[in-house]
Formats: C-alpha cells, sequence, structure tokens
C-alpha cells in the first residue's frame, strides 16, 4: 500500500518517505514524521481497528504493539515506529483465523458497543505475551490505561482468564 | 448553527421523552418495495389501509397511533428474513435480541435473521432509540409481526395441501405436513408472490415459558467483525475523494463571532474554507492538514462575561428557574402532614453535570449527490437527525437518507446531528464526501450533559415507620423518577427546570439517577431517625410486589443480615424506571485515613421476560460500572463559559481498577412482558453507596458526586 495523493504529498515541505514494518509486511509511506502513528494507520493505510478516543493517551483505544510493546498510537509520532515491529488488530487474525486471545474474547462475548475492542485485545495480548498466566491483580495493572465505558471491565478480565488457560 | 443555544435541545429529559407524532408520508409504495426487496410476504404495521384499499400508496401513519411502533419484516423468495426497524445499535446488543425474538416466532434460526437497522430510506419512521423502549414496543411489535408472517406462511402451506392447520408442523423454516410426510420451506411459499400483511394484534405469540431461541444467551450476532477490527463505525469511513472536516469553535459559550480572516487557510494547498454566518469550517485531504488549515483562521471573537461556574451553580439553578413548573402527584395535604409528623426530615441534595463520554465521539459522512444528500451518523435519532438536515439545507425529508451502522455507545448522549450538520455543509462546498469526527475535547464541550440540579425533600414520620408527610421539590435535574414509590398519604411532587448554563439532555435513566438518588437516600435518613432497618423500613412503606422482590433477593443475596467488620457499611438502595426495577446494596470500606473503597456490589434486576441474560446481565454490570463514575468522582468542571475538564486524563470515569466484586441476579419474570434494562440498572448504585458510607462512619453525604478526591472530608 502506498500513499501516493501527487500533487498534495509534493506541496509539504516537511513530508518524509519512511518505511513501517507492520503486521510483517513492509509499507513504504510519504508523511510528515510528526503526525500520529494512528492517523497515518487509519487514514493513510485505511487500517482503522486502532480507534481514537483521547488523542492524549489516556483511553487505549488506539492501543498498537511496537516490538512487543504496547503504545498509544495516537501520541506516538509516526517516526518513532518506522523501522520497528508494528502490530494492530488487524495483525492479530492470520488467515482468516482468530488470534486465541480474539477467540477467548469471543467465546466470552464480552462486548457491547464494541469501540474499545481493539485496544483492549491488544492490550490483553501483549500482557498474555509477557505473563501467560496473569493473575487478577496483574491483569487490572496491566489493563488500567484502556477504558470501556460501557463497563465489560469484568468479561475482559474473563476473557483473558479463559485465553491465559487455553 | 445553534450550538450556542443550551436551554433548546431536541430531547428534554423526562418531560418529553415521548416523541411528537410522526409528520411524515411513506415514499415506499408497494411496487417499489417489492422491486427493492425481490418478492415475498411482508408483514407490516402501516399497512391497514393499504390492504383494504388497494391503494397502492403506504398511507400516512394514522395520528391516533402516534404510539404504536412501525417495522415490518419480508420474508424473501429465497427464504431469507430480513427485518426493517429504525431502531439503532450502539452496544444495547438489540441486533442480537431483536433478531432472537423474530426467529423465536417464525421458528428459525438466529442465523437466518438479518436486521436493517436506522437507515431513513430503507425503514419506517421510528422517533429514537432511547427510553429503553427497543425490548418493550420494537420487540412486542416484531415479535407480533413475526408471528402474523409465520401464521400466513402456515395458512399458506395449508392451502397448498387443503389440509386444517392443525395437521401442520413447523420448525426451523419448514412445514411440514403431519399426515402426508410433505414438507415446504418458507421461501417455496413466498416464491413469485408479493403478499402484504397488517400486523395482527391477535395473533397467537409464543409463551416466554416455551421460548427456545428467545431467552437463550445467543453471543453478539456480528461479533468477530468487532473482535477483529472490521466493523466500519462511522468515524472508519473512508469514501472516494473524501476530505476531513474540521469546524471552527468559540472560545467560550456564547461567544460571538466578530470577523475571521481565512485566507492564509484557503491558500493551504487542498483545503476548502467554508464561512457561512457564524459557521466556519475546513476539509482537506488528510485530517492533519484539516487542523492546520483550522490554526491558520484568524479569528475575533466578543466573549460573555458572567457565567456561572462549579463554586456557585447549585445557587444558581435555585435562582434562574425557568417557571414552568412540572407537577409530578400532589395527594392530600403535605403541609399538615409534615407538622403533624413525630419526627420531621429535612435535606437537600445537589447533583453535578456530567458527561456521557461515549468512547466514539460523534461523527458523521456527508455526501450530495443530484441534490440528494446522504449522510452517515453516529445517532440514536437518525429519523430526528434527518428532520435536522431537511430544516438546516432547507429540503424535503425524501431528499436526506441518514445511515446509522452500529455506532461506538451513545447512553442518552448521542440524540442530536451536529456532526452531521457540519460534514453535511462542508461536503455542499468541496462537492466531494466530507467527515468530520469530533475531538474528545469537542465531545466534552459541545456536545451536551447530564442536568445538574438541586433536590429539597422535606417528610414526616411517625415513630412505627409511617411516612406521614412526603414533599419532593427538584429543580433542574429533570422528572423522570419523580414519583415516589413509597407509600404517604400527603404528597407533593414537582421538578422545576431551571436557566441551565450549559447544554443539557437525555442520560442513562435521566432524571431518575438524581431523583432516585435523593429519595432513596432520604429513606434510608427517615429509617435511621426512628430506629429502624433500613430494609425493613422499605418493606413497611411499600406495596409494589416486583419492587419488594428485587430488594429482598438483592438482600438475600448480599448477606444484608450478616455482620460486617469494624469500618465497613452496608448500604440499601432501589426503584424502577423504564419498566426495570432493582435492588442495590454495597458493602463500603472506609479506612483510618477517611479513604473510601467500595468493595461489593449486589444487585437484583427485573424487566420481565429475560430475552437474553448474558446481554441482560452485561448490560446490568455495565450500568453499574458507569454509575460508579456517577456516584464517587464523575463532575464537569466550568468557568468562564469553558469546559475545564474536557479531555479524558482530567474529566475521570471508571477504570479496570475502580471495579468493585459485583453480583448480579436477575429475576425472569416469564409470565410479565420483556421490558427495557439498559437504563434502570444504574439508578440503584449512587444512593446505596451513599447509604452504605453512612451506615459506616454515620456522614452523611447529599452532593453527587459523593468523593471527587476518594476521601471522605
Amino acid at each position: 500500500m502506498f500513499f501516493n495523493n501527487s500533487f498534495f504529498v509534493n506541496s509539504k515541505p516537511n513530508n518524509k518517505i519512511m518505511v513501517l514494518y507492520l503486521n510483517g509486511e513492509n509499507h513504504e509511506i510519504t508523511v510528515e514524521p510528526d503526525v500520529p502513528l494512528l492517523t497515518v494507520l487509519r487514514e493513510h493505510l485505511s487500517l482503522t481497528g486502532s480507534k481514537y478516543g483521547c488523542g492524549e493517551g489516556a483511553c487505549g483505544a488506539c492501543t498498537v504493539l511496537i516490538n512487543g510493546n504496547t503504545v498509544h498510537s495516537c501520541i506516538t509520532p509516526v517516526s518513532g515506529a518506522a523501522g520497528k515491529e508494528i502490530t494492530t488488530i488487524e495483525g492479530l487474525e492470520k488467515n482468516e483465523k482468530l488470534a486465541a486471545v480474539q477467540q477467548a474474547f469471543l467465546t466470552t462475548d464480552v462486548f457491547q458497543c464494541s469501540y474499545c475492542a481493539s485496544g483492549m485485545i491488544m492490550a490483553a495480548a501483549a500482557l498474555l505475551k509477557k505473563n501467560p498466566s496473569p493473575s487478577e491483580e496483574a491483569i487490572v495493572q496491566a489493563m488500567n490505561g484502556n477504558i470501556c465505558r460501557c463497563g465489560t471491565y469484568p468479561y475482559i478480565i474473563k476473557a483473558i482468564k479463559l485465553a491465559s488457560s487455553s | 448553527m445553534e450550538n450556542q443555544d443550551h436551554s433548546r435541545h431536541p430531547f428534554e429529559p423526562a418531560t418529553n421523552e415521548l416523541p411528537s407524532k410522526p409528520r411524515y408520508r411513506f415514499t415506499l409504495d408497494r411496487r417499489k418495495f417489492f422491486k427493492l426487496s425481490g418478492g415475498g410476504l411482508v408483514v407490516a404495521f402501516v399497512l391497514h389501509d393499504l390492504i383494504s384499499t388497494g391503494n397502492n400508496n403506504i398511507p400516512p401513519a394514522d395520528e391516533s397511533q402516534a404510539d404504536d411502533v412501525d417495522a415490518w419484516i419480508h420474508v424473501g423468495e429465497d427464504g431469507t428474513v430480513s427485518v426493517f426497524t429504525g431502531k439503532v445499535e450502539v452496544g444495547q446488543n438489540i441486533r442480537t435480541s431483536l433478531s432472537q425474538i423474530v426467529a423465536e416466532e417464525l421458528m428459525l434460526p438466529l442465523t437466518s435473521i438479518t436486521m436493517i437497522m436506522g437507515d431513513t430510506d430503507l425503514v419506517p419512521y421510528d422517533a429514537g432509540t432511547f427510553g429503553s423502549r427497543t425490548t418493550p414496543q420494537m420487540g412486542t411489535q416484531l415479535r407480533k409481526a413475526a408471528a402474523t408472517a409465520r401464521e400466513a406462511l402456515r395458512a399458506l402451506a395449508a392451502k397448498k395441501w387443503n389440509t386444517p392447520l392443525t395437521n401442520l408442523h413447523t420448525e426451523n423454516g419448514t412445514i411440514v405436513n403431519t399426515v402426508t410426510k410433505e414438507k415446504v420451506n418458507y421461501g417455496e411459499l413466498t416464491k413469485g408472490k408479493q403478499l402484504l400483511m397488517k400486523i395482527s394484534d391477535n395473533v397467537p405469540v409464543i409463551a416466554a415459558k416455551d421460548w427456545k431461541v428467545a431467552g437463550k444467551s445467543a453471543p453478539k450476532v456480528d461479533q468477530k467483525d468487532f473482535i477483529s477490527g472490521k466493523h466500519i463505525y462511522v468515524s472508519d469511513m473512508k469514501l472516494n475523494g473524501m476530505l476531513y472536516g474540521k469546524v471552527l469553535r468559540a472560545p467560550s459559550y456564547e461567544a460571538k463571532l466578530i470577523e475571521a480572516n481565512v485566507a492564509k487557510a484557503k491558500s493551504i494547498p487542498g483545503v476548502i474554507v467554508v464561512k457561512d454566518g457564524d459557521f466556519v469550517g475546513v476539509a482537506a485531504p488528510d485530517s492533519r492538514t484539516a487542523t492546520s488549515a483550522l490554526l491558520a483562521i484568524d479569528a475575533k471573537w466578543e466573549e460573555r462575561k458572567g457565567h456561572p461556574s462549579n463554586a456557585n451553580i447549585f445557587e444558581y439553578l435555585l435562582k434562574n428557574t425557568s417557571g414552568e413548573k412540572d407537577n409530578g402527584t400532589t395527594t392530600g395535604d403535605v403541609e399538615r402532614g409534615l407538622s403533624g409528623a413525630a419526627l420531621k426530615y429535612s435535606n437537600t441534595y445537589n447533583i453535578d453535570y456530567i458527561a456521557h463520554v461515549p468512547l466514539e465521539p460523534r461523527a458523521a459522512v456527508a455526501q450530495w449527490a443530484d441534490g440528494k444528500l446522504t449522510v452517515w451518523t453516529g445517532t440514536q435519532r437518525p429519523f430526528g437527525v434527518q428532520q435536522e438536515l431537511a430544516e438546516t439545507f432547507r429540503l424535503n425529508k425524501d431528499k436526506v437518507r441518514v445511515m446509522v451502522p452500529d455506532t461506538g455507545s451513545g447512553y442518552g448522549g448521542k440524540h442530536s446531528g451536529e456532526a452531521a450538520i457540519e460534514a453535511a455543509r462542508l461536503a455542499q462546498e468541496a462537492k466531494v464526501p466530507v467527515k468530520v469526527v469530533w475531538t474528545r475535547e469537542e465531545e466534552f464541550t459541545w456536545a451536551y450533559f447530564r442536568p445538574g440540579g438541586v433536590i429539597e425533600v422535606n417528610a414526616g414520620v411517625n415513630k412505627d415507620g409511617t411516612i406521614t408527610a412526603w414533599k419532593f421539590t427538584n429543580y433542574n435535574s429533570g422528572g423522570a423518577g419523580l414519583d415516589t414509590q413509597y407509600k404517604s398519604s400527603n404528597k407533593q411532587i414537582a421538578h422545576v427546570p431551571s436557566n441551565t448554563p450549559l447544554k443539557q439532555g437525555s442520560y442513562r435513566g435521566l432524571a431518575a439517577t438524581a431523583n432516585v438518588f435523593a429519595r432513596e437516600c432520604s429513606i434510608t435518613d427517615l429509617a435511621r431517625l426512628v430506629g429502624m432497618d433500613p430494609l425493613d423500613f422499605r418493606l413497611k412503606n411499600l406495596d409494589d410486589d416486583r419492587f419488594i422482590a428485587v430488594l429482598q433477593a438483592a438482600a438475600k443475596a448480599f448477606g444484608w443480615d450478616k455482620p460486617k467488620t469494624t469500618g465497613h457499611g452496608y448500604g440499601i438502595a432501589g426503584g424502577f424506571e423504564k419498566g426495570g426495577h432493582v435492588g442495590t446494596c454495597v458493602e463500603v470500606a472506609v479506612s483510618s485515613g477517611k479513604e473510601v473503597n467500595v468493595l461489593r456490589v449486589t444487585q437484583a434486576f427485573e424487566c420481565g421476560a429475560i430475552v437474553n441474560p448474558h446481554h441482560l446481565e452485561n448490560q446490568a454490570i455495565g450500568s453499574i460500572i458507569m454509575g460508579l463514575g456517577g456516584a464517587l468522582f464523575e463532575a464537569v468542571q466550568f468557568a468562564d463559559g469553558k469546559i475545564l475538564n474536557a479531555g479524558l486524563s482530567a474529566y475521570r470515569v471508571p477504570r479496570f481498577s475502580d471495579v468493585p466484586k459485583i453480583e448480579v441476579i436477575l429475576l425472569d419474570r416469564k409470565d410479565l412482558p420483556s421490558t427495557g434494562a439498559g437504563e434502570a440498572a444504574i439508578i440503584g448504585v449512587a444512593p446505596a453507596i451513599r447509604n452504605a458510607i453512612l451506615d459506616a462512619v454515620g456522614k452523611a453525604l447529599n452532593t453527587l458526586p459523593l468523593l471527587p478526591n476518594g476521601i471522605l472530608a
């Protein structure tokens, strides 16, 4: 995928060509280096699974993984992600098969409006990678940066426990 | 643009929750419908005149039946079933529960049902998705429509085989002749036909005790799309050539735009600027450029002075009443009841403004083509937004189509169409589609709030616990849940609106969150005044069996009678609202440093026959958690016409670490009609916590939020 909207791109003197290693593939983009990674994902690469919720890293809806660590993509300049391994919700599913953590959320039937789902699942994936059997306390601590305004927290905890046991 | 008019909101809480009568004329006629959908069988509410007169046009709804709910069900020639409803999915999981109801009556698996929701071109008029009306009204209507369709299909089969209905067995979309063993499926029966039928009120529906698809915990129907990030919310949409729009906002409420120099913004390549009266907006090929263009506008504003702030808001609301008193109940002589009482009680409760904070902010994509405006937006009132757009752009409503993809929540906060109007105005100028997604700051500042208010309670009680007088006056926070369920022969109950300094509107449970708080705190205070247990006092003064049942169920599961640890307190509260009955028990612990911890919440909930137990429990738990925020710490801070905590780092909402142990007991009343469940479960939380703190340390907190800093003063 390339962002090559000719005249417009050329009109921005600060634009830089960067390569993002995203969900196992290289993507070349031409963009101002300080644009948030979330904007690049959503607008330039049409990967809209990661959501805007607050723009200040306070809600977790934009959570993606960089080198396996959770990052708020709404406050991460795209230049800071270039050359690193980026994973978004779209990268969890392999060959139309949900990742185990997604399957656990599906089985638990967690969500209401589901707008927080991508961020929650990415945060849960990062946690489980580092700590395959987290205690409830560890889950709460790891997930506390993610807001579900519908209040499905108890089901999210249940899904993470299910994922850790499967 | 009217974003500075705080007084007018299309849906004032409580007082006007029922919609105005539909003022519309359907454009869908019989031929068009079947051209659109293929042949088959359609069962609808609005077709009665059509069927009787043979007229081809669906007539406007009979105004006398404005409370009736329109929907139609189409059984296609291939046997697929489509349900057309103006209700929208904002996380209540009604796409699932309504499918269950239809599947049940049509005796089909859930996967056979497709819901077409919230598209003003395709679905019949609907006032909106609010007030917990989907299940009792739309659910009931769809149940009857589906049952009517089933009976019509059975009649077709009986005619085909020339056999009585009693010889037919229906299962899984197939009708079997039990004598000849012949089979026919719905698709074969409807093939080549164009049948229109009216929903029958007398059609036999399946009793809740016999449900096979409804009444079960069917998983969210399209859950996988959400879990894989594939679902396209409005804020995710991208149309060909689409621009990203931003709107210039005033620095404070009621500020007047003196002038705006847009030359610099216009000179940025790719940017279009619209300046139309007070509306100034930009659109650009990406959101970064749109933001730069907005910042390049040199605007001069005249700001109004003398706005109230948090410091004086309650006094302000009392002083600035608007005079339109809305009386609830007045019975007996409340003053005599008060003066004759053995013990008198008087208290004032203050309720802060709080924000809905839907995680997806307002968003809209607008596109003009051939004089027709199409807008995708996340709203709870697609037809309301259609009307707003038609009025704003002076169009006939048939030239405006509003579509609502499943949306990132609302909680009563998305009844209006601000983003839709903004996107449409920008798209009109740009001649290409424009998307407007509000920032979190805009959502906090330019949407609307749950009203703040002041509630005065005066009551009299005899030493045996009989309530002799109940005087309850609510200033500004609204009339929902105003009336008391507790017996008193002398009552005077009123709601007095004030000139609100902040734009206010509906919220989950509406004003009941405030009124139930004040009432249930006062009831516990009265119990303490006469030395009775708060549960016993309630039971003595109630005669509503359903209310009594939830209080008792909650108390039993909670262990109300069990001894408590020193420094801990128990609180109970309850009520009913929007058809849901709730009883809530809370245990808190207060540390020596006066830090309050809510340890557990036990809640019993009853809303008639349960359609989906898992999703109901999920709604109840969600309501409890949302209720914790309003109870403990949520409050909009404002001064000088500005919102001071317009971001999620400053406005605190409940997080994982705020969640206590929660137990929900669902009472399944299969003998009662199913009612709403998304709202009432919130109302018991705040008073139960307040009453538990009172029980623990003897301190009565009378302002919501109770503990903005987490510490007892």
